[in-house]
């Protein structure tokens, strides 16, 4: 557990650059730091590895003061991914990989095993990359070598700067995959700066929602899509926030609530769905008037129901305005 | 020609001993400059303030000119009895070499990317950790290159040091000047500019090797 208990930072002779931040991280989450540029989202995960000094305040890393360890055995437990160029371009992929390891003092055999193991993690040969250098690999794979260094000594923690900022959109999209695959194993507690909504959507379990150096929300990306705290915060989300709610849920998850329509028999066009799709996708597919009707259909290939745009219409009313209402109703009688 | 290659033929023992005489010195005061200029280049890294004076300093040695540095040698070292002859020139060579040396270890190693500087922080290296295994490294290139200069810098100047008798090269383009001897001033220069051009050759190759693969171009 990570908790950040009044940081503030500030630089001699300007405003503050992080102001009396405090938060707490559980064990095993992906938060992610949101905002624009200069909002102090880097600047704040530096702290955590102290290659930023903390102005006031205190980062507590499982009731540890970060401030009283030794900042070099403190980098050596966090794992740090930064946006690029961080791998060394003097060492090979096998050197890069294992720097930490070997920092820590690891013997050859140990070190060896561990870069193998890893590499299989982000499916590359071990062999065939070991002596070659990050100069000779694709954007793409030099970004995922860097997360799998950071991972290199098994850090419970783990701090990513924009790790996937530089790259186009859809070795993006797949390298973000790979990496909540990875997490699903190696369940790290991760904080992760990024200005792009939707990989803050798509990647975090909470997000810091951050304005000159102050959080103006902090929440689940569903909680901050459906009650945005403030003017800010819902301007920053965009006016899409309804929509982009719906990449989070799945058509199972409409099922459940509200249940599908009955399919028309007398229909001939008509496209097939996974339940497990989420409902932005379906509702673009929706949209497109691909097919007069499409049909839902589960994991066995058992047909569900039909969806249509006033299913997800309907889901979203119940979501947006009837359970916050019920919310609210529920929390007046417990007053 | 053939009086000239006659000249060779006689003199062949002679203009080599004057050629080794040569490489000692300049080898010498090299392996001197490049301990003394890298290790303060990097330290200067280290010391901003200190690094502006030091490389204005080093570009005030490089002005004066070579013959008067030469000169004003004689009455220091005369101190301790070493006034003309191997050990001034050789202060005189290192002193010359300085500047190539610490400035380009100095700005090579302050333009490592600033990425592998935080990435190297970052895994948790100690500050000689980072120097020895990032900053030197990519920085070498550029540090042998400036070797590079000084060398053949040194190989010409080194010339000058007939003057204050320290042998070498030099010799047979003083002597060349006094008796207006030709051929002794014509093999002097070629000797010299062979020497540079395959002396600068030979460490453009170490340059080659040293550096690491990754960072070739």
């Amino acid at each position: 557990m990570i908790s950040f208990k009044h940081v503030s930072k500030s630089y001699t002779g300007t405003e503050k650059a992080v102001n009396d931040v405090n938060f707490e991280v559980e064990q095993g989450e992906i938060v992610i730091f949101l905002g624009p540029s200069g909002c102090g989202k880097t600047t704040l995960l530096r702290m955590v590895n102290r290659l930023e000094t903390i102005t006031e305040g205190s980062i507590l890393i499982n009731d540890q003061d970060i401030g009283e360890l030794n900042e070099i055995e403190l980098r050596r437990k966090i794992g740090y991914v930064i946006q690029s160029n961080g791998l060394f371009p003097n060492m090979n992929i096998e050197e890069n990989v294992t720097i930490v390891p070997d920092l820590l003092g690891w013997d050859k055999k140990k070190k060896h095993n561990r870069y193998k193991e890893l590499m299989q993690l982000i499916g590359l040969d071990p062999m065939e990359y070991r002596k070659r250098f990050p100069n000779e690999l694709s954007g793409g794979q030099q970004q995922r070598i860097g997360v799998i260094r950071a991972l290199a000594a098994d850090p419970p923690v783990m701090l990513m700067d924009e790790p996937f900022g530089a790259l186009d959109p859809l070795i993006r999209e797949k390298i973000q995959d790979e990496f909540l695959q990875i997490q699903r194993e190696v369940k790290k507690t991760i904080l992760f700066v990024s200005h792009d909504i939707d990989e803050a959507i798509k990647m975090a379990d909470k997000i810091v929602l951050m304005r000159d150096g102050e959080i103006m929300q902090y929440g689940t990306p569903s909680d901050i899509l459906i009650h945005p705290k403030n003017e800010y915060v819902s301007q920053f989300i965009g006016r899409d926030r309804a929509i982009k709610h719906l990449s989070l849920r799945t058509i199972a998850q409409l099922q459940e609530e509200i249940g599908l329509v009955d399919i028309d028999q007398s229909i001939v066009d008509s496209k097939q769905v996974n339940v497990h799709e989420n409902l932005k996708d379906t509702l673009a597919m929706l949209l497109n008037q691909e097919a007069d009707q499409v049909i839902v259909h589960d994991d066995n290939d058992e047909v569900q129901g039909a969806i249509t745009i006033d299913r997800v219409q309907r889901y979203l009313h119940l979501e947006m305005r009837q359970k916050p209402a019920q919310a609210r109703e529920k929390e007046k009688v417990i007053e | 020609m053939n009086e000239y290659l006659e000249y060779l033929r006689i003199n062949a023992s002679y203009i080599w001993g004057l050629t080794v005489q040569h490489i000692e010195l300049v080898g010498i005061a090299i392996i001197i400059a490049i301990i003394i200029g890298v290790s303060i280049g990097i330290y200067l890294t280290t010391n901003e303030d200190l690094a502006e004076t030091v490389l204005a300093a080093a570009s005030v040695l490089l002005t004066i000119p070579s013959i008067a540095l030469f000169g004003i040698m004689i009455p220091f070292f005369s101190l301790i009895n070493q006034g003309i002859g191997f050990v001034p020139a050789l202060v005189a060579l290192v002193l010359y070499s300085q500047l190539p040396i610490i400035r380009n270890t100095y700005s090579a190693i302050k333009n490592v990317n600033p990425a592998f500087i935080d990435a190297a922080n970052g895994v948790g290296m100690k500050r000689r950790q980072r120097l020895v295994r990032v900053e030197i490294p990519n920085a070498l290139p550029v540090i042998m290159a400036g070797i590079r200069t000084a060398v053949v810098l040194n190989i010409g100047i080194g010339v000058i040091a007939a003057f204050i008798g320290a042998g070498g090269l030099g010799t047979l383009i003083v002597q060349g000047i006094t008796r207006t001897d030709m051929y002794s001033i014509v093999t002097g220069s070629i000797v010299v500019s062979l020497l540079a051009i395959i002396a600068d050759t030979v460490l453009l190759l170490i340059q080659k090797r040293l550096t690491p693969k990754g960072i070739e171009n």
